[in-house]
Formats: C-alpha cells, sequence, structure tokens
C-alpha cells in the first residue's frame, strides 16, 4: 500500500463499502415505524354509465376522499404514492382492480387532505358485468424511500355498487 | 582409469615418451580447465536468466489466474442473484423521466419476481415485443382470469398522462405475465449513473478497463 494507485484503489473501496452499509441501516430502520393511516371514500354521484361501441362497460363517478397518511412518514421517505382502485369479481374474472384516481404525497404536512375529484382514469370493464354489480374502493400507498426497500398495503372500503341499469 | 590408460606398466618407459606423456597430459589439463571456467562463467549467467525468465513465467500466471477468479467470482455472484430473485436481470437501471419524481434517471431498481397475483400499484419492469429496452412502469389495472389465473395487466408512468398502450405492440391491449420480468422492490439513487454513462460513451468504458488492467500487472511490484 504504497502508491497513490493503491491508496486511492483502498479508499474507494472504503467508500463504496460505507455507503452501502448506511443504505442498508437506512432501510432497515423503517421497520421501526408503525404507521396507522385512515381514510374515507364517498362517492357522490354516478355522472354516467353506458355501454361502449366495443361491448365494454364505461362508468364516471366522482368522489370524495379524505385521508390522513402522516404516520406513514419516516425521515427515509422521499414520496408518498397513493391511489384509488375499484376491486370486483366478474363471472370471467376472479379479480378486476381498476385505478381511479391517484396522487404523490411529496411530504408529510400534505399527506392529511380531503379532495372531490371525478375519476381520473376510464372506469372500463373487460365485458358489461357492471349493471347492480357490488364492488370495494380501495385505498392504496406505495411508500417510495429515499433509499432501499419499498413498502406498499392498502385500507379496503367495502359496500358500493353499481347502479341496476345504464343511465 | 584415466592415468590407467596412459600410464605404461611395461619397463620401457622412455624419456621422450614420457615427455610426451607429460606435454600430452598439460594441454588435456588445461584444455579442462577452461571448459570448466567457462561453464562456471556460463553457469552463473545462465543462472540469472533462467531465473528472471521463471518468475516473469510464474508471476504472469499467478496474475491471470487472479484475474481469472476475480471474473469468474462476479459472475457467479451475479448468476447467483438471478436465481435467488428470479427474475433475468435482478438489478436495473431507470433510462426516463416517465416514473419521476420517485425514480429518476440513474437510479438503480432491485427486482424480484415471485409467483404472487400482480397487483394494481405494483412497479414492474416489462418487456414489449420488438423493444429490446425494458420499461419501468406501475400496474393500474387488473383483469384476472377464473378459470386460468392468467393475467391481463394494464400499466402507466407516474409522470405520463396517458397509460402504456401507445408502447405496446400493434394491437396488444394488455400485458401478460410473460412480459413482465419482476417487481421492484428496492431503490438505490443515483448509483445507476455510472453504467448510463459507460453506455453512452464507450470510450469511458475501455479507458477505466484499461487503467485497471495497469493497476493488476503493476501491482505485484
Amino acid at each position: 500500500m504504497h502508491s497513490f494507485g493503491h491508496r486511492l484503489n483502498g479508499l474507494l473501496t472504503f467508500s463504496v463499502t460505507i455507503l452501502a452499509i448506511m443504505c442498508a441501516i437506512a432501510s432497515l430502520s423503517d421497520n421501526l415505524n408503525t404507521p396507522s393511516p385512515t381514510a374515507d371514500i364517498k362517492i357522490m354521484n354516478i355522472n354516467w354509465f353506458q355501454k361502449q361501441p366495443q361491448g365494454n362497460d364505461e362508468v364516471s363517478l366522482t368522489m370524495n376522499i379524505s385521508a390522513d397518511l402522516q404516520s406513514l412518514f419516516t425521515w427515509n421517505t422521499k414520496q408518498l404514492f397513493i391511489f384509488v382502485a375499484a376491486e370486483y369479481e366478474t363471472p370471467k374474472n376472479s379479480l378486476n382492480q381498476v385505478s381511479l384516481w391517484d396522487a404523490i404525497i411529496p411530504a408529510k404536512e400534505h399527506a392529511k387532505f380531503w379532495i372531490h375529484t371525478s375519476n381520473k382514469y376510464r372506469f372500463v370493464d373487460q365485458g358489461n358485468n357492471l349493471r347492480g354489480k357490488k364492488f370495494n374502493l380501495t385505498l392504496h400507498w406505495h411508500v417510495m424511500p429515499k433509499t432501499g426497500k419499498m413498502f406498499a398495503d392498502k385500507i379496503v372500503m367495502a359496500g358500493y355498487s353499481f347502479p341496476e341499469e345504464y343511465r | 582409469m584415466y592415468y590407467a590408460k596412459h600410464f605404461r606398466w611395461d619397463s620401457s618407459y622412455s624419456a621422450s615418451s614420457n615427455l610426451v606423456y607429460k606435454l600430452q597430459r598439460r594441454r588435456r589439463r588445461s584444455k579442462k580447465l577452461k571448459h570448466i571456467g567457462k561453464r562456471e562463467n556460463m553457469g552463473w549467467i545462465g543462472d540469472t536468466v533462467d531465473s528472471i525468465k521463471s518468475i516473469q513465467i510464474r508471476q504472469l500466471l499467478t496474475q491471470v489466474v487472479s484475474l481469472g477468479m476475480i471474473v469468474t467470482s462476479a459472475l457467479i455472484i451475479w448468476k447467483g442473484l438471478m436465481c435467488v430473485t428470479g427474475s433475468e436481470s435482478p438489478v436495473v437501471v431507470v433510462l426516463s423521466g416517465s416514473m419521476e419524481p420517485g425514480f429518476k434517471r440513474g437510479d438503480i431498481l432491485f427486482l424480484h419476481m415471485s409467483k404472487d397475483p400482480i397487483r394494481a400499484g405494483e412497479i414492474v419492469v416489462f418487456n414489449i415485443d420488438g423493444r429490446e429496452i425494458p420499461i419501468v412502469h406501475r400496474v393500474i389495472k387488473v383483469h384476472e382470469r377464473q378459470d386460468t389465473g392468467e393475467v391481463d395487466v394494464l400499466t402507466k408512468g407516474d409522470n405520463n398522462y396517458g397509460d402504456d398502450r401507445l408502447l405496446y405492440a400493434q394491437g396488444q391491449q394488455y400485458l401478460q405475465r410473460h412480459h413482465i420480468m419482476g417487481r421492484a422492490v428496492g431503490f438505490l439513487p443515483y448509483v445507476g449513473w455510472v453504467t448510463i454513462v459507460m453506455t453512452e460513451k464507450p470510450i469511458i468504458k475501455y479507458i477505466l478497463i484499461g487503467a485497471l488492467g495497469l493497476l493488476v500487472i503493476t501491482s505485484k511490484d
């Protein structure tokens, strides 16, 4: 270990190892956090409910979404990606999940919110099975860390259903 | 034997023959001495040359073998990761800005592929037929069949306005499980820039490999 090249090599290896260990510890510290989020979604209105020319049902609805997700943030959290998905079952498909709305929460202050919105993405079925169907609305969140392992979880709210007839 | 050959046993031991014999012996001895001297000198140079040659060959072989060991152990680690994570490429670099602000260009994603069903919200890396570069986007729609368990999946980049149907092959509405290489489970920022720089400017790759090779070769002395 006497030449410049050797010393540089040793220094680089050591610093990369230390950085990797720090990233791993930062990621592990996320496990210490015990979150307690709450959410509530109300469907204010079914705007319209039609069958498309291709044969698929489509619905447009307006929702009131309120949630408190502040407990999910840790010092290692870069942002929180949340989305609302409708989940239902049809004769052909054991599970359908359709994302209706999503948002990115960059900081803890914005994690407690209330929003009145129509669905951002089109709610289109594979087929025409939606009339009178019951469905769940689930609020999913994905914790995207500054470094390390990503977590995801959800809150399921059941008890919603489509109208019996097209509107 | 030597003396017996040149020593006459019989009594006819004349002076002249004795003198001739002595002269012959002296000539032979001096020749022998000269020969011994030459070989001694030659032996010393020969030894040095031989030792230099042997050092070089042995050292060279040692260095070649240790370099080979380093390369093969890196390959073993890579293949082992492929087995453990169940995906063809366990680590990918984010190349585009379609998942910002979550994943920026130059970040590294760790992938894992398990038999668990694909659900909405997961970040998946998939290949489109005909495109060589894999894409990292989020699943926004899942339709899973009752009977076969096969799944139709629609994806969208967080930063994109519309879904990925424009990126899919002609006439393709959904992705199937065999398109998907893995789910993103972990993330390291900025580390992928090394790969991006080396891919876009190959000169830097050659310089780096040359410098590393030089370091290995000159490290023995």
